[in-house]
């Protein structure tokens, strides 16, 4: 039976693991028990700061900490990162302050809350600041190990984790994770799946499906979104000769985007996107908004074949 | 060595001399709140900082956040009155490459602790460098200066509000009211009613002076240093003309953010006693 678990607990448990170093801050928005940070604030309640329900304040008190040699973990919902966007532009991202930003609850899979909480744009608005390395992991496992290179990292960070459960990949596999190198869970040569987060196992889904129809996918799991492991495009663009990516975000400026800018530069390659159709969600448990937003295994498979016939 | 009142009335003047020869040189920048903001500056760098101009990224230093970032001129010319950067550095203002870009940046001058110029964040930033300096055990202090049409910014209220909760006595704000924004007086633009009663309301501790009287100043630094008001933070709310010390800029809004032309430098500098009529 596949381990179930939640990659906003990777990053509860990654920061009790930093927690040996005396530098390392949390900085909390009245989120903590839905971040997971609560578990480094129960141990360590005098280096977590509050900052109430003001998330705009908590970037920039990160910032003069990271000023003054502290390696801040700054998290709220994904969705109030974004109201924060210019103070990780001109506070964070500008100077180059390694303040460590976590936005959980991403995605349109956070589900029942509906549109005003399910965060579709975070990966395309952080990808676009200079400095600011983006991360959307699949699992707890590789949450947890990406979140404790942060503090090697040096420069800021933006890491979506999800509200709910998906499988466990990476159990006993933790070192062959690395900041900005994706991983190869599985090699074909029709096609390649490229997808992030909760779209990574639906993806490993996609491609036992295409197999009973003889058609071998590769699936990627693309953790970092930036710096966009080229090398990697580059090699399954030479095995496979068609690409699909898979995320749980708007297909405008994530993932997908990410993976474009590196084809048209280098290799073209028949690339199909998917991901959230530039719209809105709405109320509903998480698989169900998968299939809503048609960014579940079967539209990859489907999209997979549209990638192979355009070869 | 002790300053006096007319040592730092001196300070002030020379950088008034500065600050319009660097906006006239660039043809733009924001003469007004720097020449509202100079004679707080001077006081309080030259006889409170702790700061070594020899080695600006000493760690133990106070820091200084100019969170009104756009009135740098009047920060440029202080730093090069304490010797963080030469007179020379000055005429790189708003010059490709310059150490004096157009709003203050810690990345590319020293002295500078804070990458301003977007309204609302210094605050914040000030309140990160308090809160560092107390789990470091430090006795640094974070002085953070905003001007009154930046209390417009929601995010200053969200600071002001945690900086209270967590009774940082480390950090210490001085307002520059000089009663102008960039489009006309604040009065017009958004009134803020009582703002010392805000101030207070939101559990600071909070004086009012005249921002142009260096005796007023400097008691207005001393209280802001006073143990008995180091149980949170506190504010100087200091009473300022926008432009002070040019008489046509005085209280202007046209030159927020504007140039003097070669006639009214001259005038300026007439004014300043730097040349003769």
């Amino acid at each position: 039976m596949t381990r179930m678990a939640a990659t906003r607990d990777g990053y509860g448990q990654a920061l009790l693991d930093l927690a040996g170093n005396e530098k390392v801050v949390v900085l909390e928005a009245d989120l903590g028990k839905s971040t997971k940070s609560l578990h480094f604030r129960k141990a360590y309640p005098d280096r977590t700061i509050s900052c109430g329900i003001g998330e705009q304040n908590m970037l920039l008190v990160g910032a003069g900490m990271a000023a003054s040699g502290y390696i801040p973990f700054a998290s709220t919902f994904a969705i109030f990162t974004e109201r924060a966007f210019e103070q990780m532009r001109n506070g964070v991202a500008r100077p180059n302050l390694a303040v460590h930003l976590c936005g959980s609850h991403g995605g349109t899979h956070t589900g029942t809350d509906g549109s005003s909480a399910q965060s579709i744009e975070d990966l395309a608005i952080f990808r676009t600041l200079p400095n600011v390395v983006v991360m959307h992991p699949c699992d707890d496992v590789s949450t947890r190990v990406l979140t404790m290179q942060l503090p090697a990292l040096g420069s800021p960070s933006y890491m979506r984790t999800a509200r709910n459960k998906t499988p466990v990949l990476y159990d006993g596999r933790e070192d062959e994770i690395q900041i900005g190198k994706g991983i190869v869970l599985k090699e074909g040569n029709d096609v390649a799946i490229v997808a992030c987060g909760v779209l990574v196992s639906e993806s490993l889904k996609a491609a036992e499906s295409l197999k009973s129809e003889g058609i071998h996918a590769t699936v990627v799991d693309m953790h970092t979104l930036k710096p966009i492991d080229g090398e990697l495009i580059d090699t399954i663009v030479t095995q496979c000769g068609a690409l699909v990516t898979a995320e749980d975000h708007n297909v405008i400026g994530g993932l997908g985007s990410a993976v474009a800018e590196h084809l048209v530069a280098n290799t073209l390659a028949p690339l199909e996107m998917v991901g959230v159709p530039d719209r809105f969600g709405e109320s509903g448990q998480a698989d169900e908004m998968l299939e809503v937003m048609q960014i579940s295994a079967h539209y990859i498979a489907l999209a997979a074949k549209k990638a192979i016939s355009r070869k | 060595m002790t300053k006096t009142i007319s040592d730092l009335e001196e300070i002030a003047r020379k950088c008034r001399v500065e600050i319009v020869k660097m906006v006239h040189r660039a043809q733009a920048g924001h003469p007004g709140g720097s020449l509202s903001e100079i004679d707080l500056l001077a006081a309080l760098y030259a006889t409170r900082m702790r700061v070594r101009p020899d080695e600006p990224k000493w760690g133990d230093r106070d820091r200084f956040i100019l969170s009104k970032g756009h009135a740098s001129p009047g920060m440029y010319s202080i730093l090069a009155e304490m010797g963080f950067i030469s007179h020379e550095d000055l005429k790189s203002y708003r010059v490709l490459g310059g150490v004096c870009q157009g709003h203050v940046d810690m990345k590319w001058c020293p002295g500078v602790d804070f990458s301003a110029g977007s309204l609302g964040m210094g605050l914040s930033f000030g309140m990160g460098c308090a809160t560092a300096a107390r789990l470091d055990g430090s006795d640094r202090r974070a002085f953070v200066m905003i001007g009154d049409g930046e209390m417009q910014e929601g995010s200053v209220w969200e600071a002001a509000m945690a900086a209270a909760h967590h009774e940082l006595g480390n950090l210490k704000v001085i307002l520059d009211r000089n009663r102008i924004q960039n489009d006309d007086f604040c009065e017009v633009q958004m009134r803020m009613f009582d703002i010392p009663a805000k101030w207070k309301a939101f559990g600071w501790n909070v004086k009012e002076i005249d921002g142009h009287n260096m005796t007023e100043v400097m008691e207005g630094l001393d209280f802001l240093e006073a143990p008995e008001n180091c149980n949170g933070p506190s504010i100087l709310i200091a009473h300022t003309i926008k432009g002070a010390g040019i008489s046509y800029m005085e209280n202007n809004p046209s030159f927020h953010g504007a140039a003097p032309n070669d006639e009214q430098f001259h005038q300026a500098m007439v004014e300043l006693g730097e040349v003769d009529a």
